[in-house]
């Protein structure tokens, strides 16, 4: 968030330039040390600190009963996972790449999502799925796509997406403090190349409402993940042709907070809702969906999208062609200002 | 005999023989835990019986029997102690019985009603596990919460031969031997997963020797006997508990019903098989025994018939009494709070359904 820095906590710590992936350290840091409760578990993020090393030095710190190094299962990481909540721990499971995540999507889609209502509310599990995802990283096969959407569309799971430093702190210690199994998505392109200070107070932010990054009045754009970065560029390149954009970056993928969404569109009557994961059948269409049946006779323009392709991600060479960019979005919301 | 099923009973560890004399002697003090297992057998028996008769007469939904397996159920809760964690497959009705789950919830459960799993006791139990194996690496997560917490507790896992051929069994059995899991994984080998007969399962001559490449012991026992069963599991139990790490029990067995309601097995099994099988089944070696020593006989068979069908006959009548939730229990337990994105949906619903 943009807004300023909150009131300091006593026991906080203004932590300076922090990255994505040191504001993910700070959080679980924070997290292991409020709550004996919260364990690590994942491929190499005890010793190592992770492959992308969001979880160094923890190990060193809570020991190896709480940070565990998992045989190379995803399967097996996931459904531990799973056995570990339904007795009161609240294990953060990390899956190295997203790409990884199918042999565990059933245990989170058949059994994490599910054991609330399965037992009434006997067992539950407050777990959070952590995965780096995206593309634009120049990284092989399977490590660079956006399946957030596969998993939006399971009942009684949340998915979470951090768009910066900031936003992945106080999201990941409420993903952590949730009772609900939590997916939170880490937008990889964005681990290192955007620093902000972060205040280390233990202070989670909401999972059901979105962030209005910037405020306009000309039209919407509505991101999330690493894309929010292009988003806001794009709605400062189009303040210079004279035209206010709304940003909002959904934070929370599931639920959906749509009052957020209908509020700035009814305001505004256009949308573009731009989103890295293939064209069809995602997150963005939801919202699409959501607008038309709430919003159809305050839009002004349809509603556009600046998505990935339904094609398979390409490897490293070809991988610029997939990307959505900041001038694609800029010319969607231009061409939605022009319609009529 | 049990060549003619192909069944490697004469391998394993057995203390009871079909014809209820003993291979192995059986320490007096321990008849009245075998009267205590007879019991529980015929009271399991009795209400699986009902249960197969609710589903034919409509009343009921699909059931998966435990006729022919229930030593292994009775053996491996009794082996238990309460504050340990048993986390079943869905052929677990003797097991959750003797862990505190009752007739009624095992009803409700089967009947179609979610709150046959919100056990009344045994709260940290898991409910059944549809999804094949899935559940062992459940366990294996119970038994890390033991280990991380240093509690001295056990979580028992059951599964069916069909489940040893997945990657999630194979995987926590894995992890066990990795981090020494206080956790037994019990095999009930009953031959058949649906219609695939034990020897398209594995190649393995025992399942039991999966044991071997996760660094734990693996042993064979006579499922049909229910006092091996418990002994093995007892003994594996007590090991985990003190900290020496996992095992798995391959209990030998036979299914003598259909998979569940919904299958027919005569399609692929011979009869003559199933007969033959029928000679090895549980409870009648078990009363043999028991009356050869002077501890049974027919009156009392006679009147804990009755008494074991009156129970089960209770907990029917207040399953077919029993008012089915409302339209809303679908939202009541997905969150812990209902977000307010599935608050449209919970109103048409009521609407839909005046509720």
């Amino acid at each position: 968030m943009n807004a300023p820095l909150k009131e300091l906590q006593p026991n906080a710590k203004v932590l300076k330039d922090q990255t994505l992936l040191e504001a993910v350290n700070a959080a679980l840091f924070t997290a292991m040390g409020n709550d004996d409760d919260v364990v690590l578990l994942g491929e190499d993020v005890g010793m190592n600190g992770g492959v992308f090393r969001a979880t160094a030095g923890l190990q060193e710190a809570f020991g190896n009963h709480r940070v565990m190094d998992t045989p190379l299962a995803e399967a097996l990481i996931a459904g531990v996972a799973v056995g570990m909540s339904t007795q009161g721990l609240k294990p953060v499971a990390e899956l190295q790449f997203m790409g990884f995540v199918f042999p565990a999507f059933e245990h989170i889609a058949c059994h994490a999502a599910r054991m609330r209502n399965r037992t009434r509310g006997r067992l539950s599990c407050p777990i959070v799925f952590r995965a780096p995802f995206g593309g634009g990283i120049h990284a092989p096969e399977h490590h660079s796509e956006s399946t957030e959407a596969l998993f939006a569309h399971l009942p009684g799971i949340r998915v979470v997406i951090p768009s910066s430093p900031r936003r992945a702190y106080g999201l990941l210690l409420s993903a952590i403090e949730s009772p609900d199994p939590v997916l939170f998505l880490e937008p990889k392109r964005i681990y290192r190349s955007l620093k902000s200070d972060i205040i280390d107070d233990g202070q989670g932010l909401p999972l059901d409402t979105c962030f209005t990054l910037k405020e306009g009045s000309d039209i919407t754009l509505v991101s999330w993940g690493a894309l929010v970065t292009e988003t806001l560029d794009a709605a400062h390149e189009l303040e210079a042709h004279g035209i206010s954009a709304e940003v909002i970056d959904l934070g929370t993928i599931k639920p959906l907070d749509e009052a957020t969404i209908l509020a700035s569109v009814m305001k505004t009557g256009r949308c573009v809702i731009a989103h890295e994961a293939c064209h069809s059948f995602g997150v963005g269409a939801e919202i699409a969906a959501m607008l038309a049946e709430k919003a159809l006779f305050n839009l002004r323009a349809p509603i556009a999208r600046v998505t990935g392709y339904d094609t398979i991600m390409p490897l490293p060479t070809n991988e610029h062609y997939y990307m959505p960019r900041t001038n694609d979005i800029v010319e969607a919301a231009i061409n939605t200002l022009q319609y009529e | 005999m049990y060549q003619a099923l192909k069944l490697p009973l004469d391998q394993c560890h057995r203390f009871i023989n079909a014809d209820g004399t003993l291979k192995h002697t059986i320490d007096e003090q321990e008849f009245p835990l075998l009267l205590e297992c007879y019991k529980a057998m015929m009271q399991i028996r009795i209400f699986d019986k009902k249960c197969v008769s609710l589903q034919r007469t409509g009343r009921f939904g699909t059931y998966p029997s435990v006729l022919g397996m229930e030593a292994i159920g009775i053996g491996v809760g009794k082996a238990m102690e309460e504050e340990d964690v048993f986390v079943p497959y869905y052929r677990d009705q003797a097991t959750q019985m003797l862990r505190g789950v009752s007739l009624y919830e095992i009803l409700m459960y089967w009947g179609g009603d979610e709150r046959g799993a919100d056990y009344q006791n045994c709260r940290q139990d898991l409910p059944n596990c549809v999804p094949i194996a899935t559940q062992c690496t459940h366990a294996a997560g119970v038994a890390s919460s033991f280990k991380i917490r240093k509690e001295k507790r056990v979580a028992v896992c059951s599964l069916g031969d069909g489940a040893s051929s997945k990657g999630d069994f194979m995987e926590s059995l894995n992890l066990a031997g990795t981090w020494k899991l206080p956790m037994v994984f019990v095999i009930n080998n009953n031959q058949w997963a649906i219609s695939v007969p034990r020897h398209l399962q594995s190649g393995a001559e025992r399942l039991a020797d999966k044991a071997i490449g996760a660094g734990m012991p693996g042993e064979q026992v006579d499922g049909n006997d229910v006092y091996a069963v418990y002994r093995a599991v007892k003994r594996a139990v007590d090991r985990a508990r003190a900290g020496k790490g996992p095992a798995l029990i391959e209990a030998i067995s036979y299914r003598l019903c259909d998979h569940t309601t919904a299958d027919d097995a005569s399609r692929y099994r011979a009869n003559e098989e199933l007969e033959k099988a029928w000679e090895f089944e549980p409870v009648k070696r078990l009363r043999a025994l028991l009356e050869n020593k002077g501890l049974w006989n027919e009156s009392q068979e006679l009147a804990w018939a009755e008494h074991c069908q009156a129970n089960t006959d209770k907990a029917v009548e207040l399953f077919l009494n029993t008012e089915a939730q409302p339209p809303h229990a679908m939202f009541d337990h997905l969150y812990a709070e209902l977000p307010t994105q599935l608050e449209e949906q919970y109103a048409t619903l009521l609407a839909r359904h005046h509720a």
